[in-house]
């Protein structure tokens, strides 16, 4: 690498030459921000300065470029340079758009602008372009686990579009529940019959596609490495085990039916005549084409009764909280199964909400109620058997009156259970002071599962991937489905989220994408998603490093494993490039190439600190890239406007805010700091998953330091900010300049 | 009760739903509710409906033969129809609400003292004398229904209402003898006879 | 414009001495400014209205206007049927709509028809005065003959239920319809576009059997007018004109208001801005008067 020579380059468009004293700002980059080049342009993004700046890095040797100009989230097309570094100092949103033009508002706008440039030339300095560590013997091999119809679809999608798969099945047939169906809902308009369920065709589509190696009766022993090099341990119930290479991985290990035995209120065992929805398509399938009998005495059914959300929605202990989505239209098509042999066969299906969701859904119902399926809002009572058939009591939630039916034969639609293998946040009690702490929201009170782990990952963090809700894995379900919190590893169909058929079938053609996906950027030593494409990557200085493991508990991704004298051992491919382990590190002896301790260390120095006497506060503003940041912009954008003491910094990450830089702030005389991330919890919409999570906790410890200095604990605050929050960020910024306001100026100016 | 009733009651055993698919108006669309309730939040007569239209339907599908045939809920439309328009599922509501209130009339279920019954099958035998409605009439005869000193009472009620409509030329006395007619009242009765006589085959009514 | 002619339905309300006698009064002076020609349809009957349900079936009911519909096509061929109130409307076009919809209520209708010699196909048009007015002039067109705009009348459009739901006039929505006012606008007075009873029902025939259930229904449809700073009502349905216009008296009783809000068409409006006596515009059929319309119509 040679030596860094940075070229400052100030646009006087879009109104910042008249805003501001552009040759001011010049000055300022050559004299402080020691720039070789500085120069102003009048319109920088047009071709004319594109090519300006292009010609300074051919011919003048510049390899640091800072663009003081727009918010790095616009012209990102103009000014895109290969092979050096680029600063996007943002003085038309960050500066011009967020203060009113007046006169006396004049001189505090161009120290705004030119403490960005100061900011601008500093982080530059202290960047260097990463170089990419391309992996040529990366696997492109994708291991489906699971044979359903969600496996089979991810499996035959990836070798459609070239890769090959392998696929491993623990039973020893391909279909999964699908198998056991007569029939399935329609996915082909006028969505008004059941249709036949496609798994023969599909099973036979994979053994007669040449990329596919389909493994049955066999589960994964062991599995280890990142993107572009899994390694697993394929073990056969005849006890072989054979170990193969992969380059992503797609988890399709679907859902058991909930246990049926679990609802006797619901005459479940008080006789065979009350059935689940798997146990009605056992009893349709022994039927042939002739009528479905009764279990309890062989009698042709003549009255059959669903039961919708048969212990699920149910807040009652040992039920499922939430709705499986598929089982309204389930037992809609079970009910045909009657209708369609007999239309005098008397089917009513009573439900609290009829949910009949994706495209067949209403076309469905509709065809339902044509055949003559009565749909009743009720809920059930009781239900009595004295062997044969039952007499179910419900009331009748529109007539708000009890109802009696004789009925041949109850079948109860209970929900989806994931298999989701172990919960590892449940299983491992971390052994670091404060994650401990988090472990706690997830349901660490239930650790006696013993449930047998899907992926048996070798990683530091646990055996499987981590889960969010009811057991199922967790996914980004705003932004980014299908990404689990394990690089490279792709959980899909309902073992992340209850779904029918048809939903299935599209999120594993999804997860197979995301897939081939994580192999061609295994390859190219790229990050995967949110940073797709980010060569950077974090490295770290072993001798500073005191062993304390806040790292590889902190990354959201299972990234780092241990070495065998316990130092971390980064696995470059699984990385996400979020900081988190950065913000973590309380020797800081991690950073990126492009993004460091320094990078955001030095930008806060070089911010001209006026003494207490010139009552210009500082505000350090460490903002969300994803969220917090683009609010600004677009606060900016809508004419709204922020204190002129901001400085803000957008950072990868809140969970890749180091405490050593509020520390610093507050030390070097910033009289206040607000940080702002993603919303974390539960509904997170953190890019990074825990990341905000991380840094609020670090947050809530700062106060100690704070009365260390003596400074009031309202000088940091920290938010979780949307990037629909364009009128509350700017207002949270404002709110802390009235906080210094009433509380006073820092007394750490020198 | 009608022989009709007995009569229905035996053909359909229990199968409520099934008789007023048969026949009742439009009554084959009752299945396709959705227990949304928008009709009954949408109808101006709302709340004077012992059960709403959503509730009878739902009441149908039980199979609640009596309490709905009885009920004066249908008699309570106004034909605004509101729930028509609104009907996500697209029910000819106010067509369902004049069917059932057609055919508990006839089955002779139809609450005996219910007002709109009443004023409804004058404006009919009204409008089916001559072809052409006799307002004074069928105001008289509306206001006599309850007999005759309730008649009075209500006549001098609405005598203001009268003697307006008169001096606005809106209202004629000479009505009472002869007033509008068609010319061909008798071919027009031998229509309505003849359409009577061919619905009444197809719902199984004889002789009614 | 050349002359227009339609196969006309006046329906029972608007006979001599009837209760819509001036709405028919008001309809032909219009008519005669607008080069309009209406055909009587020959022997007429009632079409049921929505009330003759109680003795009716559903194919009786039918064949009333079925036979309407067929005396229609014999004596106006490829004429438009126009009928001035909204249940006769709204009766015929159902009847026509049902007729096409199932072939075997066709032939039963027939069938009974054929008992009157008569037969039917259903084919013309069937429309609503208002539907021609707005269809085939325009607001434009139907500015043109103002001779005195009603300038400084502020009114309220009241549209109503049958002339709106379930067919309605074609581009209009069925919760804010808003015809009237821009017919009131295009005569030169001010509409209450923001009258929110535009569309409420006024208890329909169930005025006559429930009165008091009614009365409540008119008297928000009156309170809201005034609330909008009305001085008139507007409305193009006969049943609307009445329940609306004469039960005032015993509502002020009831309820304690002072009602006193004139009610009229939408033809008598335009009768008087184009200039028409006040007898030729049918005032003199207000039970309460509408004033200023009349010192217009006096000028």
């Amino acid at each position: 690498m040679s030596e860094a020579k940075i070229g400052a380059y100030i646009c006087k468009g879009c109104g910042l030459g008249d805003r501001l004293d552009t040759s001011q700002l010049v000055t300022i980059a050559e004299r402080e921000g020691k720039a070789a080049i500085a120069r102003e342009h009048d319109f920088l993004c047009s071709e004319a300065g594109v090519q300006m700046i292009r010609d300074d890095i051919a011919n003048e040797g510049v390899n640091r470029v800072v663009i003081a100009a727009c918010s790095r989230r616009a012209k990102t097309d103009a000014f895109d340079f290969d092979g050096v570094c680029i600063n996007r100092t943002n003085l038309r949103e960050g500066v011009i758009w967020v203060r009113p033009d007046t006169d006396e508002d004049r001189e505090t706008t161009q120290e705004m602008a030119a403490d960005y440039v100061r900011m601008g030339c500093a982080e530059i300095k202290h960047m260097n372009p990463p170089t990419p560590n391309e992996k040529t013997d990366a696997s492109s091999r994708i291991l489906v686990v699971g044979g359903g119809i969600s496996g089979m679809t991810a499996a035959l999608e990836a070798a459609r579009a070239g890769y090959p798969v392998t696929l491993v099945e623990k039973s020893g047939q391909l279909g999964g529940v699908a198998a056991e169906l007569v029939k399935r809902v329609p996915e082909r308009a006028p969505y008004a019959d059941p249709e036949d369920t496609g798994v023969a065709a599909l099973a036979a589509e994979i053994e007669a596609n040449e990329l596919i190696e389909v493994c049955l009766n066999s589960t994964l022993a062991r599995t280890s490495g990142a993107p572009g090099c899994f390694s697993a341990d394929i073990a056969t119930e005849s006890g072989t085990t054979r170990t193969e290479n992969f380059g992503a991985i797609i988890q399709a290990s679907g859902f058991k039916p909930y246990d049926a035995s679990q609802l006797p209120e619901l005459g479940y065992g008080k006789t065979p005549d009350v059935v689940d929805q798997m146990g009605l398509e056992a009893l349709v399938r022994a039927a042939g084409d002739g009528p479905v009998k009764r279990p309890s005495d062989g009698k042709e059914v003549e009255r059959v009764l669903f039961v919708q959300c048969a212990g699920q929605r149910s807040q009652k202990e040992g039920h499922l909280p939430y709705c499986s989505g598929h089982c309204c239209l389930t037992s809609i098509k079970q009910a045909m199964y009657f209708k369609d042999r007999n239309r005098d066969i008397d089917t009513e299906i009573l439900y609290t909400d009829l949910r009949t969701p994706g495209a067949p859904g209403e076309d469905f119902y509709r065809s339902g109620q044509q055949k003559g399926i009565t749909f009743v809002k009720g809920v059930v009572e009781d239900v009595a058997s004295s062997g044969n058939g039952a007499k179910v009591k419900y009331k009748d939630i529109i007539l708000d009156e009890t109802i009696e039916r004789d009925v041949d034969l109850v079948v109860l639609a209970t929900g989806m259970v994931p298999n989701s293998g172990v919960d590892i946040e449940a299983v491992s009690a971390p052994n670091v002071e404060g994650a401990e702490d988090d472990a706690g929201d997830n349901g660490g009170d239930s650790v006696e599962i013993p449930v047998e782990s899907i992926l048996n990952l070798t990683y530091r963090q646990g055996k499987d991937i981590p889960q969010l809700k009811y057991g199922f894995t967790d996914s980004h379900f705003i932004c980014f489905p299908y990404e689990s919190r394990r690089t490279g590893i792709y959980a899909t169909g309902p073992v992340r989220r209850p779904m029918d058929m048809m939903s299935a079938i599209e999120d594993a053609t999804g997860a197979a994408l995301k897939a081939i996906q994580a192999v061609e950027n295994a390859k190219l030593g790229r990050a995967a998603h949110p940073r797709s494409g980010d060569l950077s990557f974090p490295s770290f200085r072993k001798e500073g490093c005191t062993q304390c493991k806040r790292c590889t508990v902190e990354c959201p991704f299972g990234a780092i494993d241990e070495d065998e004298q316990r130092y971390p051992q980064f696995n470059e491919s699984r990385c996400r490039r979020c900081g988190t382990c950065m913000g973590a590190c309380p020797v800081r002896v991690i950073s990126f190439e492009n993004y460091s301790v320094d990078t955001v260390g030095q930008q806060i120095k070089n911010v001209d600190i006026p003494d207490e006497f010139d009552e210009k506060p500082r505000i350090l503003v460490l903002a969300c890239e994803n969220d917090a940041y683009p609010a600004l912009d677009m606060a900016a954008q809508s004419g709204q406007q922020y204190s002129q003491w901001a400085r803000v910094i957008p950072v990868r990450c809140l969970g890749s805010v180091n405490t050593i830089w509020v520390t610093d702030a507050l030390n070097s005389g910033y009289d206040g700091v607000v940080l702002m991330g993603c919303q974390k919890g539960e509904n997170y919409q953190c890019h990074f998953v825990k990341g905000s999570e991380m840094a609020h906790y670090r947050m809530s410890k700062i106060d100690d330091t704070l009365s260390q200095l003596n400074l009031e604990k309202e000088r940091v605050a920290t938010y979780e900010v949307a990037i629909t929050d364009i009128e509350r960020a700017p207002g949270l910024i404002n709110e802390m300049a009235e906080t210094i306001d009433k509380i006073g100026m820092s007394p750490f100016k020198f | 009760m009608s022989d009709y009733n007995q009569q229905m009651i035996e053909q359909f055993r229990g199968n409520f739903l099934k008789e007023v698919e048969s026949n009742v108006e439009e009554g084959e669309w009752v299945k396709m509710c959705m227990q949304c309730g928008v009709c009954s939040g949408s109808c101006p007569f709302g709340p004077h409906w012992a059960h709403p239209p959503q509730e009878i339907f739902m009441m149908i599908r039980e199979g609640e033969r009596e309490q709905v045939l009885t009920s004066d809920s249908m008699w309570m439309c106004t034909s605004c129809y509101n729930c028509i328009v609104r009907c996500p599922r697209g029910l000819p509501i106010t067509h369902i609400m004049h069917g059932l209130a057609t055919y508990a009339k006839r089955l002779g279920l139809a609450p005996k003292e219910q007002p709109t019954a009443k004023f409804a099958q004058l404006f009919w035998d009204n409008l089916t004398k001559t072809g052409r409605v006799n307002e004074l009439k069928l105001g008289l005869a509306l206001y006599f229904m309850n007999g005759f000193s309730e008649g009075i009472k209500t006549s001098l009620k609405m005598k203001d209402i009268g003697l307006g409509m008169w001096k606005t030329k809106r209202l004629n006395p000479m009505e009472m003898v002869g007033g509008h007619s068609c010319k061909d009242t008798k071919g027009l009765q031998a229509i309505l006879a003849k359409a009577q006589e061919i619905e009444d085959a197809k719902i199984g009514r004889s002789g009614a | 414009m050349a002359k227009k002619s339609y196969s006309f339905y006046p329906g029972c309300s608007s006979q001599k001495a009837a209760s819509a006698s001036n709405y028919l009064t008001s309809v032909q002076s219009m008519c005669d400014v607008l080069d309009v020609e209406l055909n009587e349809i020959p022997d007429w009957n009632c079409c049921s209205a929505s009330i003759g349900y109680a003795g009716g079936g559903e194919l009786p009911r039918l064949a009333l206007s079925a036979r309407n519909m067929a005396l229609s096509e014999q004596a106006h061929p490829g004429q438009d049927i126009v009928a001035t109130c909204a249940a006769c409307w709204l009766a015929t076009k159902e009847t026509q709509e049902r007729l096409h919809a199932d072939e075997e209520l066709m032939k039963e209708t027939n069938e009974a028809l054929a008992a009157a010699g008569l037969q039917v196909k259903a084919d013309q048009k069937v429309r609503h005065m208002v539907e021609v007015l707005i269809e085939d002039f325009g607001y434009e067109e139907l500015g043109k003959p103002v001779k005195k705009p009603l300038e400084g009348i502020k009114i309220a459009g009241y549209v109503g239920c049958q002339t709106n739901r379930p067919f309605g006039i074609a581009g209009e929505s069925f919760e804010n319809p808003k015809y009237l006012d821009k017919l009131v606008e295009t005569l030169g007075a001010e509409p209450c576009e923001n009258y929110e009873k535009k569309v409420q029902c006024c208890g329909g025939a169930l005025a006559f059997s429930e009165p008091e259930k009614s009365q409540e229904l008119i008297k928000g449809i009156i309170e809201s007018a005034y609330d909008n700073g009305a001085e008139l009502i507007v409305t193009p349905c006969p049943v609307c004109q009445m329940n609306v216009e004469v039960y005032q008296d015993q509502i002020n009783a009831k309820y304690g208001t002072k009602f006193k809000m004139p009610v009229v068409y939408y033809s008598t409006l335009m009768s008087v801005a184009y200039g028409k006596s006040l007898k030729e515009a049918g005032l003199d059929g207000q039970v309460i008067r509408a004033k200023q319309l009349e010192e217009i119509a006096k000028k």
